[in-house]
């Protein structure tokens, strides 16, 4: 068969929502889309555990420690789904973590912002984890089969991030003076960032149009981004806080809110790797893997002393 | 500013020469851990069903990891893993042939067979 033939074959299924699994023939500008897609979103989970992590030890209750504690351990996990997920379009688990690690390959740039408050941890479950839930909805009917199941098994456990969020929030939000100053000024610090991450406008986006039409995503980057302001614009509101931004305003014509321009040239420096915690993010990454080797290789070791010993029995 | 911008999902991250598209696929990762498919009966009298898949040096790793990542919510009461290389799987691409004989049969299926209304459920 010609490869415009398979490309047809593979354009239709699409087209008539029918699933791509890992054994049948793709283009190849879809399997390196996909892989690169899927992998970014692994080291996502993965790296943003470390903000969080930052505040296990100093969570103001025992309650709040065991609630950040599973909902990191659920990030690790979403980070596994997906990874297994990217592997099923040929790429080893150790190439992926590799360039993750040697920062070729790239993660969600808000994981690059620093955790200053406790109230920190409420700001992100309620508007990093929401913004990224907008994300994950739309993926679960993506095209590959693989990565949509993922999806499907994460989207189930992020509801819980984003309610334990906006909670935690809404406790401090009836606190004394000091406690409501600290939500409002996390809610200032990761509501700019948190709208960059559904990516540049889509004016800009050139390859948008072959991710649509492959179905990989189904919404774009602004569709989204409007979305996510039009739901939290609301939910601050029960807060009784604000957002950080004077233009925010309903615009009834619209049936939408309308909002001010997002600061690209720190959205490009964040990418690019000059955050404010970019190198520190990547350096726990690269230890916590060169601390972890002795755990690897022991494991072997373990592996084979067993089949050792029962072989012999 | 001049980026050339590709969409990619959360972080959307404009880098052509970002993760690995490389395909040399290996189940075996460099520090020999092999791949594990895991299959989960969610309750007594449910099939096992595969959720997916995981590392792990040796089977009573790849329960463990399993239990940790597939049922923190109480989603299993028995798990299976079998190392992935053990499973053959049919080809796409013969789908056609292999399930073939089974189109034409449309004796097998009950609605093939016109009762009268009188004969009741059936
Ligand atoms: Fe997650
Ligand atoms: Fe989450």
């Amino acid at each position: 068969m010609q490869v415009q033939d398979l490309e047809k074959i593979f354009q239709d299924k699409i087209d008539a929502e029918i699933k791509i699994e890992p054994k049948d023939w793709m283009p190849e500008a879809y399997r390196k889309t996909n892989t690169r897609q899927i992998s970014q979103h692994a080291h996502s989970e993965v790296v943003g555990m470390l903000p969080e992590g930052n505040w296990i030890s100093r969570a103001p209750t025992l309650k709040r420690k065991a609630i950040l504690i599973a909902k990191v351990q659920d990030e690790a996990g979403h980070g596994l789904y997906l990874y297994s997920a990217a592997e099923t379009l040929g790429s080893s688990r150790d190439e992926m973590i590799a360039d993750l690690l040697s920062g070729k390959a790239k993660y969600s740039s808000i994981f690059n912002y620093p955790t200053l408050t406790w109230a920190d941890m409420g700001a992100i479950g309620w508007l990093v984890d929401g913004a990224a839930i907008l994300n994950q909805v739309m993926l679960c009917r993506t095209s590959y089969g693989p990565y949509a199941r993922a999806m499907v098994r994460i989207c189930k456990e992020e509801s819980f991030h984003q309610r334990q969020g906006f909670e935690s929030l809404l406790v401090l939000s009836k606190g004394t003076a000091e406690q409501k100053a600290m939500c409002q000024d996390a809610i200032n610090r990761w509501w700019w960032p948190s709208l960059m991450m559904f990516g540049p406008k889509d004016s800009e986006s050139t390859n948008s149009d072959q991710s649509m039409k492959w179905k990989i995503k189904r919404k774009t980057n602004d569709e989204l981004r409007q979305q996510f302001v039009d739901m939290t614009a609301m939910q601050v509101k029960v807060l009784g806080m604000t957002l950080p931004d004077p233009e925010l305003k309903w615009n009834e014509e619209r049936k939408h809110y309308d909002f001010g321009e997002i600061n690209w040239e720190e959205f490009w420096n964040v990418v690019k790797g000059n955050g404010p915690c970019n190198k520190q993010r990547l350096a726990a990454r690269n230890k916590a893997h060169d601390d972890g080797a002795w755990v690897r290789e022991a494991a072997m070791a373990y592996k084979a002393k067993k089949e050792k010993k029962r072989d012999a029995a | 500013m001049n980026c050339t911008i590709k969409k990619f999902y959360y972080g959307d991250i404009p880098e052509d020469n970002s993760g690995s598209s490389n395909q040399s696929a290996s189940n075996v990762s460099a520090n020999g851990w092999p791949l594990w498919e895991v299959f989960i009966r969610s309750k007594q009298g449910l099939d096992h069903k595969h959720v997916g898949s995981l590392h792990a040096a040796d089977a009573t790793m790849a329960i463990e990891n399993a239990r940790d990542v597939y049922t923190r919510r109480q989603e299993g009461v028995s798990i299976w893993v079998v190392e992935s290389k053990h499973i053959t799987a049919s080809n796409p691409d013969e789908a056609g042939e292999l399930y073939e004989p089974a189109v034409d049969k449309i004796y097998r299926h009950p609605t093939f067979y016109q009762l009268p209304d009188e004969v009741g459920h059936m």
